[in-house]
């Protein structure tokens, strides 16, 4: 191509390479390098983005060392071994275990449970959302009954009742189980949004052309909504954090013997652990705080970018 | 008006029936019979038997069900496994614990909730409303429940400034020590579930009164010359703080929903550690009947809600 423009134009090759660089200025940049932009514009967040992106990865890989059933064993030589010390950089609790490597695989199977949840859950209730915002009539009104049949649903006791219920389950099952109760917000939001979006013209004339439906609602409102679904995908990450650990915490969440978050966390039940021995749950307290702010600090951060993109032109709903 | 909330009680008839039935079913889905190892250790597998035919737990669900809910219509929930005792007292002795935490824990929440988010709203872009912005921002990421255990180390254990355990000081004699003692037992749990309220009221509060600060009519009556702090009583104030007493319904809602952790934290004798003691138990009757009245009150404060906003705003009746 470019060899061609050189044989049959007049215009020299460093003009083109300027003309080349003010159409690529003038053109509208792209969603992902307005995102870029925005966080290069917020130090904090891009501290964030990268403690979060090096945190994921080190503990990724810092888990596949640990070897995890050798881990939980009882060894009372290290009976509350203080912290900073060779052995135990974190300490270790009542049973000798060490907190650090614990913190590390509670970290895993807690950040991977909320990544699992919030893939799930999100899908969901996007689907649930877009299908009920389009169709609108009959279809909106029996999915939105379903809706609010949930919402009075009272939740953490309902998950704790079927975890008691379920004879044995695992990540995998608790995930399924929390996924069941966490995609109304989701589908609110996204319901609203593709009811807007639905009014619009080019909906009605793609409607007109005849294209099917399926393929109106995932290749034409959906990218023109995907902002909306990043950033509520990203503030949803953050929440359901707080959902398994919370549950682990109370005691109904990861199985025995699974470390996780929570479950480090409810040392702190014991008056003993909460007064003389801090380093048994203080980490994990102070984890999921940083996690959560700066996740959801990194969320308000996309939901700024998708504000400029609005006010930068497309009309949207007020 | 009356429409609306005929409507609105109208599709909640289905909703608790649906919701009673999940229950009972949840109930039934439980491993183990009500009568082994509860009345009579001596009782024979023969007996079971028979105590559970005359009891109807061989009838089909169906039958099942109703001869539950006209039991529940009479107001007996059944008894306790764990507590020999009708479930109705127990819930009655603890829910009132319940209670006690969470309208001081509302009444909290809308004392620092209405004037933090005019304030902000006031001060619209400046520092102090940015202070704010970061308390709301601050609250909405962390989990609830880490809140409560870093509140209880530093207040409680730390700085020793308030009880760890419990609703009413044992040395607490006659009716000013106990009331006194009880106040001291729900301060802090009821402030950190303060603070994790007021979320919404600060953030609704803050965008209507900056809303309204900028729209027409006030721009209109300040060219009139009256006066912005006259404006604010008079107008502002008062189209946006309507709306809020909307939001009381679903906060019953969330009260409930977070006791469990409260009352788990600080080892309060409510409805939501009585929940989690009958689910260590397997304290069936006690189970269903808490998840039960807690779905009811759910629907109770989105009923509420609902139609307290109809009443306040007017565009919600027309559509």
């Amino acid at each position: 191509m470019d060899s061609k423009i050189d044989r049959h134009s007049s215009i020299s090759a460093e003009d083109l390479a300027r003309l080349n660089k003010e159409a690529e200025q003038e053109a509208a940049p792209s969603a992902l390098k307005i995102t870029w932009n925005e966080f290069k514009a917020d130090k904090p967040a891009l501290i964030s983005l990268i403690i979060i992106l090096t945190f994921f990865i080190f503990v990724g890989v810092a888990s596949l060392f640990i070897n995890v059933p050798k881990m939980m064993q009882t060894n009372f030589m290290a009976y509350y071994n203080q912290p900073f010390t060779k052995d135990f950089w974190l300490g270790a609790d009542s049973g000798g275990k060490s907190i650090a490597k614990q913190l590390i695989v509670g970290s895993r199977n807690s950040i991977g449970i909320a990544i699992g949840l919030t893939v799930i859950s999100s899908t969901f209730g996007i689907c649930w959302g877009m299908v009920s915002g389009y169709f609108g009539g009959m279809a909106d009104l029996v999915m939105q009954r379903v809706y609010d049949f949930m919402m009075i649903i009272p939740m953490l006791m309902t998950i704790i009742v079927i975890v008691t219920i379920i004879p044995s389950y695992t990540a995998i099952t608790l995930t399924l189980i929390l996924s069941c109760f966490y995609w109304m917000g989701t589908s609110r939001l996204i319901r609203s949004r593709t009811l807007a979006e639905t009014q619009k013209d080019y909906v009605q004339a793609s409607k007109a052309f005849g294209t099917s439906n399926v393929k109106i609602i995932f290749r034409e409102i959906m990218p023109n909504i995907s902002s909306l679904i990043i950033v509520d995908t990203t503030l949803s990450f953050a929440e359901n954090m707080g959902v398994e650990t919370g549950l682990s915490y109370l005691g109904f969440g990861l199985p025995m013997g699974t470390p996780s978050l929570g479950t480090l966390i409810a040392n702190a039940n014991d008056p003993e652990n909460i007064t003389n021995y801090w380093w048994t749950w203080l980490p994990a307290a102070l984890e999921i705080i940083i996690l959560c702010l700066a996740i959801s600090y990194i969320g308000q951060v996309l939901r700024r970018t998708l504000n400029a993109a609005q006010r930068r032109g497309t009309e949207d709903e007020k | 008006m009356w429409k609306t909330i005929l409507r609105r009680v109208l599709i909640m008839i289905p909703e608790l029936i649906i919701l009673s039935i999940l229950v009972f079913l949840l109930a039934k889905l439980m491993p183990g019979d009500p009568f082994t190892g509860s009345i009579n250790p001596r009782l024979g597998q023969a007996q079971i038997h028979h105590l559970m035919r005359i009891n109807g737990l061989y009838d089909p669900w169906y039958q099942q069900y109703w001869n539950w809910v006209v039991h529940l219509f009479h107001g007996n929930l059944g008894t306790s496994y764990e507590y020999h005792e009708p479930v109705i007292d127990l819930i009655k002795q603890r829910g009132a614990n319940t209670l006690y935490l969470a309208v001081f824990t509302m009444v909290l929440t809308y004392v620092i909730g209405l004037p933090l988010g005019i304030y902000a709203g006031k001060h619209e872009g400046k520092l102090q409303d940015t202070l704010v912005q970061i308390y709301t921002y601050v609250t909405m990421a962390i989990p609830y429940f880490v809140v409560l255990v870093v509140g209880i180390w530093i207040f409680g254990y730390g700085l020793n400034l308030f009880p760890t355990a419990g609703s009413v000081s044992p040395q607490a004699n006659g009716f000013g020590p106990t009331l006194l003692s009880r106040i001291g037992h729900i301060l802090l749990p009821g402030l950190l579930g303060a603070l994790f309220g007021t979320v919404n009221i600060v953030q609704y509060l803050r965008s209507e009164v900056i809303d309204s600060k900028h729209s027409e009519y006030v721009r209109t009556i300040r060219a009139k010359g009256v006066p912005m702090p006259a404006i604010y009583r008079h107008h502002i104030f008062r189209n946006s703080l309507l709306p809020i007493a909307a939001f009381a319904g679903y906060s019953i809602t969330g009260l409930l929903g977070g006791s469990i952790f409260t009352e788990m934290v600080f080892s309060y004798p409510g409805m939501g550690l009585l929940f989690l003691n009958a689910i260590n138990f397997r304290d069936y009757t006690v189970i269903t009947a808490l998840v039960l009245l807690y779905g009811f009150l759910n629907l109770l404060g989105t009923l509420l809600s609902d139609i307290v906003l109809s009443i306040v705003d007017p565009r919600i009746r027309v559509s």
